[in-house]
């Protein structure tokens, strides 16, 4: 017997303080330790759909150019009207529009301001109204994806820089040369000569570069080895090293003159005057002059400070893929409100393109649709019966236990290896053609099986005996037992397991690379033998093509995943919470 | 029971349809690298005629081969596409399943450039310098500069396709290959990419390099040059040889990393699968493929004008191959 007293000794002992203290400084790691994973899951969760989402606002809305175009009789047969060619009109449409755009690659950039899909469009909307055959409507024409990343300010863009100075025009052949009254341009010489500094230090770090070897030569020389081949060398170094200081030296001296005219080239920013829709794209500028060809009619020889303007592009041309060109058109047609802006409808209603203004998701959707119609009528009528066999039936013999413990490892195997064979059985033995959602949902389903299996027999476990013992009394047969009463009170959990099983499937792409399920198609399936594509399919090829817009487009289908998974895992909660019974 | 009706009719009802689908549309296989433009010829072939659009899978040239010297009949692919030629044993492999007759069409040439960042030093590169670096067998340097002192003073870190991959085996052929002739430090016989972690596998996903190298400025990338056309905001290619990829560098062979992409088509399904000629001479037509033409803007590198009209002459006339091309 331990008295009151000693054992409040022992309580109030320091030992036992100092022990108290030491479980309770781990109760306090442990605590925090947790509180730092979630923090850390939680920002890198934040991250990612941050990203995600991000870049998906890119893709939510397109821009259309408004233009009107003659639907000339002559050129459209009404008979025949798809066989009419609405790209050549379109293109002679943007020759009228814009006179002053000559030349072949000038011309070549002006088309591609619309998209190839406009003309498509366009001759749809005819074959569906023929009477319009003849008139001159306004039509809106897609933008191309350069257009629309350009107007959307992926390229950066062109600004108006200020001016004070009253200019005058004198045009000698193709070129004009502007003389303004007040050094409008010197704020640009001052990024032009800083561009030049920066070439000359590339220049100077080449030639340090070239004599770092020249050094080394020299040394190997000097130490006897291979005298003569180390001494030239090192010469060869020494040559290079004093070319490239020499061209470092005339670019510095070229930005510290006064005065001095400088040239513009596609990799300095490109500088334009503006009066109206006209432009004139500067090749050389000084304090107060520049020079270069005119886009556009200029009708008076000077014009007053209110009356143009100093536009400047600070991206180099070759650091975008919008040329000058479309830019100067791009910002007419925008000063003349012929850009429209709307939702992104081509996103949600198209199947896939390779011009990223055309692509879509529904055909990736409508596939993923009939790949999981599949894959839950394979999966949910084996994996079930399968499930209450076991439970139900099935005693506890060895053959049953193998049967059991190969479900289990089932479940661990590799995704691809269900890939490998809906090749070779369903592909190779029954004949089965590649790229069906037939195969990609029996291949899925193959996968969820075990899944959904050991989830139906978890929930039929649930199940109290006492229901069972109770039928049972009332005199129900086995499977009067297991079809009336086990199986509809196991329910709600067999169907949370099978969406979740489902949800995996739905995010598969290594399974379908082997039946042919990741390719390129462009029509909506109709049907579960139709070719098609899948979801995560879909995000995987775009984010490997190399147009700039698909990234924005990658990010809003998995936008578009992420609400299909978010939609069925909260279908599963709402089952498990409606219909869950607790006895 | 009622569902195990449904069971059933679904069952009988889906191989019911397997068995009696009959192929209208064209299948191609093969090359990642010729996928993009592939694609947009099968998208482009859709839009102006009246044949359903073809279906591009993007099985790797190898795979694509494989595949399509499987034999004849609906299950089988049409056309192939290679960023490499067919080679003698596929050829033969194609001749044992009874794909004896096959046309073959080069589409254009694709750059293969040696990136980095914009930020990152500017240096120029000689494919014998590629091949010190890189070579299994070689000295394995750590540094540039190692191999020439001339070169910056950074580690060799090179990004580059996984071994899976064409522009890998094009990359060894056109630079390994040829560096290794030129130099004492690397034998050429079973020269290979070293494996100590220099070369770093990015997988076949080139956008995914072009951002590792913003991330990384000492970093160079190896993959093709349309990521360099579309993302020069961001990144530069190297010279090598003393000449800059450019367009115009690879289109006239100055620029020596390039290669030329094909495609084959199986003439005995000609008669099976409709629009398989059409198809291909919208591949090779002046509109697609020729100078001015819409892959153009996707990145490929047109033929010269002499080559471009032999070969579209070929594939509208079906002139087969004999056999004889590897002599």
């Amino acid at each position: 017997m331990i008295s009151m007293t000693e054992l409040s000794k022992k309580h109030v002992s320091p030992e036992s303080a100092a022990r108290l203290k030491k479980r309770k400084s781990a109760q306090k790691r442990l605590q925090m330790l947790g509180i730092m994973a979630i923090t850390i899951s939680g920002l890198a969760l934040v991250t990612l759909l941050w990203s995600v989402f991000g870049k998906a606002t890119g893709a939510i809305t397109e821009s259309y150019i408004e233009m009107t175009i003659e639907l000339d009789a002559d050129e459209i047969d009404r008979d025949n009207i798809r066989a009419a060619n609405f790209s050549g009109m379109a293109k002679s449409m943007l020759k009228d529009s814009f006179p002053y755009v000559s030349g072949r690659t000038p011309r070549r950039q002006m088309y591609d301001l619309i998209s190839v899909g406009a003309a498509f469009e366009l001759r749809d909307m005819v074959m569906e109204n023929p009477s319009l055959v003849g008139q001159t409507i306004t039509f809106e024409f897609l933008a191309s994806d350069i257009a629309d990343l350009y107007l959307k300010h992926s390229y950066g863009q062109i600004e108006a820089a200020p001016h004070t100075g009253d200019i005058s025009l004198v045009t000698e052949g193709k070129v004009t040369t502007i003389q303004s009254s007040a050094p409008d341009f010197a704020p640009l010489l001052v990024s032009v000569r800083a561009g030049l500094h920066a070439k000359a230090e590339g220049l100077r770090t080449q030639a340090q570069m070239q004599e770092n070897g020249r050094v080394v030569f020299d040394q190997r020389a000097a130490d006897g080895e291979d005298v003569e081949v180390n001494l030239a060398e090192a010469i060869r170094r020494g040559a290079a090293r004093d070319q490239f200081y020499a061209q470092a030296d005339e670019l510095d001296a070229l930005a510290a003159q006064q005065g001095a005219v400088f040239d513009l080239d596609s990799r300095t920013a490109s500088v334009f005057v503006r009066v109206g829709d006209s432009w004139i794209k500067l090749e050389t500028i000084s304090e107060t002059s520049g020079s270069g060809e005119i886009l556009g009619e200029f009708t008076q020889d000077s014009y007053a400070a209110a009356d143009w303007e100093l536009m400047v592009y600070a991206t180099p041309e070759t650091a975008r893929k919008v040329s000058d060109i479309q830019a100067m058109l791009l910002e007419n047609l925008r000063d003349a409100d012929k850009i429209v802006t709307h939702f992104n409808t081509h996103f949600f209603t198209a199947g896939d393109s390779r011009e990223p203004e055309l692509a879509g998701v529904w055909g990736a959707a409508v596939g993923s649709f009939w790949t999981m119609m599949v894959t839950v009528i394979f999966a949910f009528f084996i994996g079930v019966p399968a499930a209450i066999y076991l439970e139900e039936f099935a005693g506890d013999s060895r053959a049953t236990r193998f049967v059991e413990v190969n479900i289990n490892n089932l479940a661990a195997v590799p995704s691809i290896v269900f890939g490998l064979l809906g090749l070779s059985v369903f592909i190779g033995f029954f004949g089965m053609h590649r790229s069906s959602p037939i195969v990609g949902g029996i291949v899925l389903g193959i996968m969820t099986l075990p899944v959904i299996i050991i989830a139906a027999r978890a929930a039929i476990k649930a199940v109290p005996p006492s229901i069972r013992d109770g039928a049972m009394a009332l005199g129900a047969s086995d499977l009067q037992v297991s079809m009336h009463h086990v199986l509809p009170l196991s329910m709600p959990g067999i169907l949370t397991g099978t969406i979740l099983g489902m949800a995996r499937a739905l995010g598969e792409t290594a399974p379908l690379i082997m039946i042919g399920m990741v390719a390129f198609i462009v029509d909506i399936p109709d049907g579960p033998t139709d070719n098609a594509t899948v979801l995560p399919v879909q995000i995987f090829r775009w984010a490997d093509f190399p147009e700039r817009a698909f990234e924005a487009r990658t990010a809003a289908a998995i936008v578009v995943l992420l609400l299909f998974l978010f939609v069925m895992n909260f279908a599963a909660i709402i089952l498990r919470k409606r219909f869950e019974r607790r006895w | 029971m009622k569902l195990s009706h449904i069971v059933t009719a679904s069952m009988v009802a889906a191989l019911a349809a397997t068995t009696a689908y009959a192929r209208d549309e064209i299948r191609i296989v093969g090359s990642s690298t010729v996928f993009p433009f592939s694609t947009a010829v099968a998208e482009q072939f859709g839009r102006i005629t009246d044949f359903p659009t073809p279906i591009v899978e993007s099985t790797g040239s190898g795979g694509g081969m494989k595949l399509f010297c499987a034999g004849i009949g609906e299950e089988h692919p049409d056309i192939t596409n290679a960023s490499r030629r067919m080679k003698h044993k596929e050829f033969v492999l194609c001749q044992e399943n009874g794909v004896t007759d096959i046309v073959e069409s080069v589409v254009g040439y694709d750059g293969i450039v040696i990136s980095n960042a914009i930020e990152g030093p500017t240096f120029e590169v000689t494919r014998e310098q590629l091949t010190i670096a890189l070579a299994a067998n070689g000295p394995l340097p750590m540094m540039w500069s190692d191999i020439d002192p001339s070169l910056p003073m950074i580690a060799i870190e090179v990004l580059g396709p996984p071994p899976s991959s064409g522009t890998r085996d094009a990359f060894e052929e056109l630079v390994l290959h040829e560096g290794c002739e030129t130099t004492d430090l690397v034998e050429c016989e079973g020269i290979t990419i070293r494996e100590d972690g220099v070369w770093v596998d990015s997988g076949e996903n080139d956008n995914l390099i072009v951002s590792k190298l913003e991330a990384n400025p000492n970093a160079i990338g190896i993959f093709g040059y349309s990521f360099l056309d579309q993302n020069s905001d961001v990144i530069k290619g190297l010279n090598v040889d003393g000449v800059e990829p450019t367009f115009e560098n690879i289109a006239d062979g100055e620029y020596t990393v390039s290669r030329s992409l094909y495609f084959y088509i199986k003439v005995a399904h000609i008669d099976i699968v409709p629009g398989i000629q059409e198809y291909a001479a919208e591949f090779v037509s002046e509109d697609a493929a020729g100078e001015d033409g819409y892959l153009g803007d996707k990145g490929l590198i047109p033929l010269p004008e002499g080559m471009f009209e032999e070969n579209a002459a070929a594939v509208t006339g079906l002139s087969l191959m004999t056999g004889h091309e590897w002599d």
